[in-house]
């Protein structure tokens, strides 16, 4: 349990998927000009990522890595499939994506209309793969290892997205050098969090 | 059957020329690769792709492997898009991108395991991330899916160099700073370091790489103005 919850503290703080890794800046930049759609944003990658990286896990474990199709048949173990790992990856986070974009649809209208246009996004969103590529380095022991992997990352980017988004709706009532406006100060800012973030690096877990 | 011989060599040329047959490197198609250079940069005026593009920049070669990688992956996925781009139902369009931009990756991945194994142990999952680095789909869903095949592949290689340009920027920059080498060999002579000179090792921390390419946003749109957003 401790393990977990070590674990969990860690994805969010100290590996932090945008400040530490830089993954999911993309629709971090683009997304990040008001709060309301910030968190839309972040609650989605939360489930995203928390659904795709035990997927992807099992994937890895029983299909993907050297010597996984051992459970099939003894003389498999030669085989290792891990090249195929991007492919398949990126073929279950599209389905997730889209599956997730149905359930929502049907049973939460109301999410689904707050949600709407990020979800297809999502796919696309460096963070997802991110995790799953990670997860594979990691070599986790277990399912739920990976999934509290995935929910501290998840975590981690909402809040640094709600971060970026609190301050870029304030900044607007500075007076920031004309070139600098938008993408430049907020690049700057950024750089500034994430060199804050770093602090967390001391902690050993 | 003549007839049929008569029409197959003209096909390609129709293909490649997009109907008007007007020249290869025709003004508006040199346009399509210098332009993301500056003025349509794919990162700091689209705002695509940052997210590999910082991670990987505190050393001048793995940059520029990931430059080389990604005008391949890009060039070749929007040739083949382009190719298919009256085929693939709107519907699943994405589905379909991803599956031949990850395919183009792992040749990429392969090559690199295979010919330079130290600088893809370097980029390590980076390389992966070309898949859903926003540039490739971008341009993809932006030009590839509505413009002939040599016009996208133009697009794909400026686009990605343009990426690759300001990559390589940052990286220089980091590397010369954070510990006085390029490419690996030492340029800042010995003799500034008995004088007292350090190496700034806040540059090679990631957060200078967001500050870097902060930096450079200013000074590209101090100089063109018209790229200035408005709050």
């Amino acid at each position: 349990m401790e393990g977990y919850l070590n674990l969990f503290v860690k994805s969010i703080f100290i590996e932090n998927m945008i400040f530490a890794y830089f993954l999911g800046m993309c629709s971090y930049l683009a997304v990040s000009k008001t709060v309301k759609t910030a968190v839309g944003l972040g609650f989605a990658v939360i489930f995203v990522l928390a659904i795709t990286v035990p997927i992807n896990f099992l994937l890895d474990t029983y299909l993907l890595r050297p010597g996984a199709l051992q459970w099939l048949d003894p003389s498999y173990a030669e085989i290792d499939l891990s090249f195929l790992s991007f492919i398949m990856f990126i073929a279950v986070i599209a389905s997730m994506v889209q599956l997730v974009e149905m359930i929502v649809e049907k049973f939460a209208p109301a999410l689904y209309g707050a949600l709407g246009i990020f979800l297809p996004l999502i796919a696309v969103n460096c963070a997802i793969l991110g995790g799953s590529l990670f997860m594979q380095q990691k070599d986790f022991s277990s399912v739920t290892e990976s999934a509290v992997y995935g929910l501290g990352s998840g975590v981690g980017w909402l809040l640094a997205i709600l971060a970026i988004a609190a301050i870029r709706e304030k900044i607007i009532y500075s007076n920031v050098p004309a070139p600098l406006r938008g993408l430049g100060i907020t690049f700057i800012i950024t750089g500034l969090m994430a060199l804050g973030f770093m602090s967390f690096m001391g902690i050993k877990l | 059957m003549a007839n049929k011989e008569a029409e197959s060599p003209k096909k390609p040329i129709v293909l490649f020329l997009n109907k008007e047959s007007e020249p290869l490197f025709s003004k508006k198609n040199r346009a399509l690769l210098t332009d993301p250079l500056d003025d349509n940069n794919p990162i700091t005026v689209q705002v695509l792709g940052i997210c590999s593009a910082l991670a990987i920049t505190v050393q001048l070669k793995p940059a520029l492997v990931m430059s080389l990688s990604v005008v391949a992956v890009m060039g070749a996925s929007n040739f083949i898009i382009s190719l298919l781009r009256n085929l693939i139902p709107n519907r699943i369009r994405i589905i379909v991108q991803l599956v031949v931009v990850a395919s183009m990756v792992i040749l990429v991945d392969q090559i690199l395991r295979a010919y330079a194994y130290d600088v893809s142990k370097e980029l390590s999952i980076f390389i992966g991330l070309i898949i859903t680095n926003c540039i490739v789909m971008g341009r993809l869903e932006a030009f590839a899916l509505g413009n002939g095949v040599w016009k996208s592949f133009l697009d794909g290689i400026g686009n990605a160099a343009g990426y690759g340009f300001i990559l390589i920027i940052v990286a220089f920059f980091r590397e010369l700073f954070g510990s006085g080498k390029l490419f690996g060999y030492q340029v800042i002579p010995d003799a500034f370091y008995e004088m007292g000179y350090e190496n700034n090792g806040l540059m090679l921390l990631s957060p200078m790489a967001l500050i870097t390419v902060g930096i450079f946003i200013w000074i590209q749109r101090a100089r063109n103005r018209k790229l200035i957003e408005k709050n």
